[in-house]
């Protein structure tokens, strides 16, 4: 069973409805003495310490760190979340969960439209493809965001997109995994890596 | 690479699914869930709903058909229609929704553009700019609900907007509504180039080649279209329908 974490950020909803339509069990859990599942997705729309000190008030950090870091239960963060996974961000003054060594940084190439929003080519760039495993030639997923992950180790990143140059849209960490897309809103594509995701 | 964004932009009427014509003459087109589904099967890159009567009515946005089509709906959703409060807006992003689309509540009140891009964030929002030409054939931004143009022009509105809050910019032209000639490029460009934001252009495709126009002489991040998403033929017989990823592919490289 996935618990997908309400954090009071995020499109819960969508995460929730496209797991129901690969059929896959989820509920949504608002209670940090209730994480007991077996994976965790940790969703989130909005800003670094928004995000951050809803985790801090409402107890989720160490509640987390003992299922993700203790325990190894593969954890899942989308877009937000995956940025909250890192250790700190340019968004924001909170340290951040430091699960993945790295930090957030703003899109800031000249004449780039922020936020970067639209379809974008993931490409896979570890030899273990894990949640991307795929038999398309191309994977196509929904992005909005203005800020990105830059990752201090190279051997953590799953996927690469170019937006004015290629940035970090996937990476993992033993059961660590964060992407920048929006799998709950990439249709088939999205579906795969939530099917990938609940088969590990 | 980014892709451009081609979205289907479905109006919502007494329940159904409608095409209009210069914003008049509503006509049925079909079941807006079953046209969820057939998008959703054709892989559409993202998906824009608007009730064309709350605004109008001073109705508040229908929360159940939201709720309805945010469930079907495994793609980008973006909904605009009668919003005017921070709770509404809260509803609505809850249930699944993506994006909202202020339009009457951001032109009587750019206030409320600020307001909902602090508790929101700025890529929630779209502000929608209904533009139509006055007498003197001039673009001026249309008031849907007084169903007449403003004296405000189109590109300082626009400004206006993204220093509100606005992530994006919905630029639907009234005079070419359901008309099939073609986008006018030169009024998106203008406008495009005086924001930072994504621009989506609406109003007057008559087929693919004209999203590929819009594209190459405006430079916009999106291309909406309503008649040719969901007529075809001569006869505008309703079929719904989208182009493959193939041939937007070959389109756009």
């Amino acid at each position: 069973m996935i618990q997908i974490i309400n954090y009071g950020l995020g499109n819960l909803g969508s995460v929730q409805n496209m797991l129901k339509r690969i059929n896959v069990t989820s509920t949504i859990v608002k209670n940090p003495r209730d994480l007991r599942a077996e994976k965790i997705i940790l969703p989130g729309v909005g800003s670094f310490d928004t995000g951050m000190s809803n985790l801090l008030n409402e107890g989720w950090v160490e509640a987390l760190n003992e299922k993700v870091i203790k325990e190894k239960v593969p954890t899942l963060g989308i877009c937000l979340g995956m940025q909250l996974m890192t250790d700190r961000s340019e968004e924001g003054q909170l340290g951040g969960l430091g699960w993945i060594e790295g930090e957030v940084v703003r899109f800031s190439a000249t004449g780039l439209k922020s936020p970067h929003m639209g379809w974008n080519i993931v490409r896979p760039v570890s030899h273990d493809a894990s949640i991307l495993r795929s038999d398309k030639p191309e994977l196509r997923f929904y992005f909005v965001h203005s800020y990105f992950v830059k990752v201090n180790n190279e051997s953590d990143q799953l996927g690469v997109t170019n937006y004015g140059g290629e940035f970090t849209s996937a990476f993992r960490r033993e059961n660590v995994f964060g992407v920048q897309f929006h799998p709950e809103k990439s249709h088939k594509f999205g579906m795969m890596v939530f099917k990938n995701f609940a088969s590990l | 690479m980014l892709k451009t964004r081609i979205i289907p932009c479905l109006l919502l009427h007494e329940g159904g699914l409608v095409k209009t014509e210069k914003f008049k003459n509503p006509k049925y087109v079909g079941d807006p869930i079953n046209a969820v589904r057939i998008y959703n099967e054709k892989e559409v890159d993202e998906l824009i709903f608007l009730d064309i009567d709350a605004s109008r009515k001073g109705e508040e946005p229908n929360l159940s058909t939201i709720e309805d089509l945010a469930t079907e709906c495994f793609m980008p959703f973006a909904y605009g229609g009668g919003i005017t409060t921070l709770q509404q807006i809260q509803r609505i992003l809850k249930i699944g929704v993506e994006k909202v689309i202020l339009n009457h509540s951001a032109l009587k009140n750019p206030d409320f553009v600020k307001e909902v891009a602090k508790h929101f964030g700025s890529s929630t929002i779209i502000v929608a700019v209904d533009i139509k030409k006055d007498l003197w054939g001039n673009y001026k931004v249309y008031d849907h609900v007084k169903k007449k143009t403003t004296g405000i022009a189109p590109s300082e509105y626009a400004m206006k907007m993204c220093e509100a809050g606005a992530g994006e910019l919905f630029i639907n032209n009234v005079d070419r509504d359901g008309t099939y000639t073609g986008f006018d490029s030169q009024i998106l460009e203008s406008i495009n180039k005086m924001v930072s934001v994504p621009v989506i252009a609406c109003g007057g495709a008559s087929g693919v080649s004209d999203l590929k126009e819009v594209v190459t002489k405006a430079n916009v991040s999106g291309v909406a279209a309503g008649s040719i998403f969901v007529y075809q033929g001569p006869h505008r017989a309703v079929l719904i329908s989208y182009p493959s990823q193939d041939e937007l592919q070959q389109l756009f490289s």
